[in-house]
């Protein structure tokens, strides 16, 4: 041990060095968001919460491909499809596990028409396992309440897909 | 006190006596509890602010009631006691912890004359009382019957008694600066170190190097970081209050602060002038000492906040190290050196 060093441990240098950099950081502002009260920017490719989107004329986009079923790596998506009595192809059944669900966003991708996409909802948790599996009631009525932020947020998305 | 409930209230003397006994320690147990809940909050606040949080700032205005909702949710929890754990000893060893950070509170000098027992022999019943908190510990990581308990309270012990015998030596050289054991004697004997008008040991030259060793020694014997090797979460879950719950882990969790505020107010009293303004300047002895005691301790345990947000860990091998290598022999150095520098200063002096 040299004298320089002998001199710098019992002087307690690096503690008084340590120390004065956390004073600093003592004043600095605070990197903490207050959460409820204050909240992130969400980027519109945010992939949160699943919705169904509809037409602005009230008809459900979907029309059963089951694109976004095949693809769904953790298979979460069950979908059930006949004919409507109009003759068109729609489904009468479509669940999406969301304790399966890995919030990859390949559904969203696969979809021709945009009905199945992922919304900027982040705050959907539950108290029991059972309310976590939706289905296309809860689905349509998600696209029904987030529809005008999903399409700001596809809008502002588009020029780069 | 006495005197009061005498004269004023008529009692015989014994009984005043008695009862003013009983005011005194209400007067200061109940207080303490209170600001030690205070203090977890500051102690919670500093530390977020130094990790740039905020720390809890909901349970009212800036989180301040936050320890009291804390130990209304501990209250209300219940007791658990593990079926192999010897229940007595399980039970009493958070007691003997809580009491023990307690009854040292006895000795310390508030103001001029203000102190519980104004006893000669303060400074050696502050040394026995501190030692039986090991106690607490000990019985606590040997009854829970319990692995990671158990090593924590072996850490403890060997901790606490390795800087105990450092805490001991420099306290004797304190004693021997000051000429006495009594507290509010070695109060008294920092006015005016050497003759510059500043109250307090720590800024003689001799004496400081001590008042570093001592805070540091305080950090080990309170064991917090960089010496909380007997809760080391990352190795022994929670150390000895692991198997602990309800009041009888707050009750730890009072007795650890309680002894943490009790270290910064003898820090503030044996090498900083306990209740003595900082300067000694006749104005400043308006502001009564108690709050000039109280500011002391507050320095002194933003002290021990930012240490703890600063410092990691040390590994056991390099505290025993610290304790028995460097401290023990330094401090033993210390009082050789004091004691000359004393005999020094006497000499064709007549005792």
């Amino acid at each position: 041990m040299t004298v320089g060093q002998l001199v710098k441990s019992f002087t307690l240098w690096e503690f008084v060095k340590a120390h004065a950099l956390t004073l600093k950081y003592f004043f600095k502002p605070k990197a903490t968001i207050n959460y409820p009260h204050e909240r992130n920017p969400v980027s519109p490719r945010f992939r949160g919460e699943h919705a169904l989107r509809r037409y602005p004329n009230g008809e459900e986009r979907c029309i059963a491909c089951k694109l976004c079923e095949a693809v769904c790596p953790a298979q979460a998506i069950t979908i059930e499809a006949e004919p409507r009595d109009d003759g068109s192809r729609r489904t009468t059944r479509y669940d999406i596990d969301m304790t399966k669900c890995i919030y990859c966003g390949l559904c969203a991708e696969a979809c021709p028409v945009d009905a199945i996409v992922e919304g900027p909802n982040y705050e959907f948790s539950t108290e029991t396992r059972e309310e976590l599996i939706y289905d296309k009631a809860k689905l349509l009525d998600n696209g029904d309440r987030w529809e005008s932020a999903i399409a700001a947020n596809l809008a502002a998305d588009a020029p780069y897909r | 006190m006495t005197d009061f409930f005498q004269s004023t209230v008529g009692m015989p003397y014994d009984w005043a006596w008695f009862t003013a006994t009983i005011a005194g320690i209400l007067l200061i147990a109940l207080p303490l509890m209170l600001s030690v809940a205070l203090i977890i909050y500051a102690d919670r606040k500093i530390w977020a602010a130094m990790a740039l949080r905020r720390g809890p700032n909901v349970v009212g205005p800036f989180g301040i009631l936050q320890s009291f909702a804390d130990g209304l949710k501990v209250f209300l929890q219940e007791t658990i006691i593990p079926s192999a754990a010897n229940r007595v000893l399980f039970l009493l060893a958070p007691i003997i912890t809580f009491t023990v950070a307690l009854i040292v509170w006895a000795v310390v000098p508030f103001q001029a004359g203000v102190v519980l027992a104004n006893i000669n022999v303060g400074l050696l019943y502050v040394l026995a009382a501190s030692s039986l908190g090991v106690y607490g510990i000990i019985l606590s990581g040997w009854a829970s019957n319990s692995k990671y308990p158990f090593y924590s309270a072996l850490r403890a012990a060997a901790q606490m008694v390795s800087y105990e015998v450092a805490i001991g030596f420099i306290l004797i050289s304190v004693v021997m600066w000051s000429g006495t054991f009594n507290l509010s004697g070695i109060v008294l004997a920092q006015q005016s170190v050497l003759g510059i008008h500043i109250n307090a040991f720590g800024i003689n030259p001799l004496l400081f190097p001590m008042a570093v060793m001592f805070f540091i020694s305080s950090l080990a014997e309170t064991q917090r970081a960089p010496f909380d090797l007997t809760e080391a979460e990352s190795e022994l879950v929670a150390g000895y209050q692991t198997e602990y719950s309800s009041m009888a882990f707050a009750l730890f969790w009072l007795g650890e602060y309680a002894n943490v505020i009790l270290m910064c107010a003898l820090n503030a009293t044996l090498f900083w002038g306990g209740w003595l303004p900082p300067i000694d300047w006749a104005p400043l002895y308006a502001v009564p000492g108690i709050i000039w005691l109280f500011a002391k301790i507050l320095f002194f345990f933003f002290l021990f906040s930012w240490v703890k947000a600063t410092v990691p860990r040390y590994r056991y091998d390099q505290l025993m190290r610290l304790g028995w290598k460097i401290f023990l022999p330094v401090s033993l150095f210390w009082v050789f050196l004091v004691s000359g520098v004393l005999m020094w200063m006497r000499v064709g002096v007549s005792s």
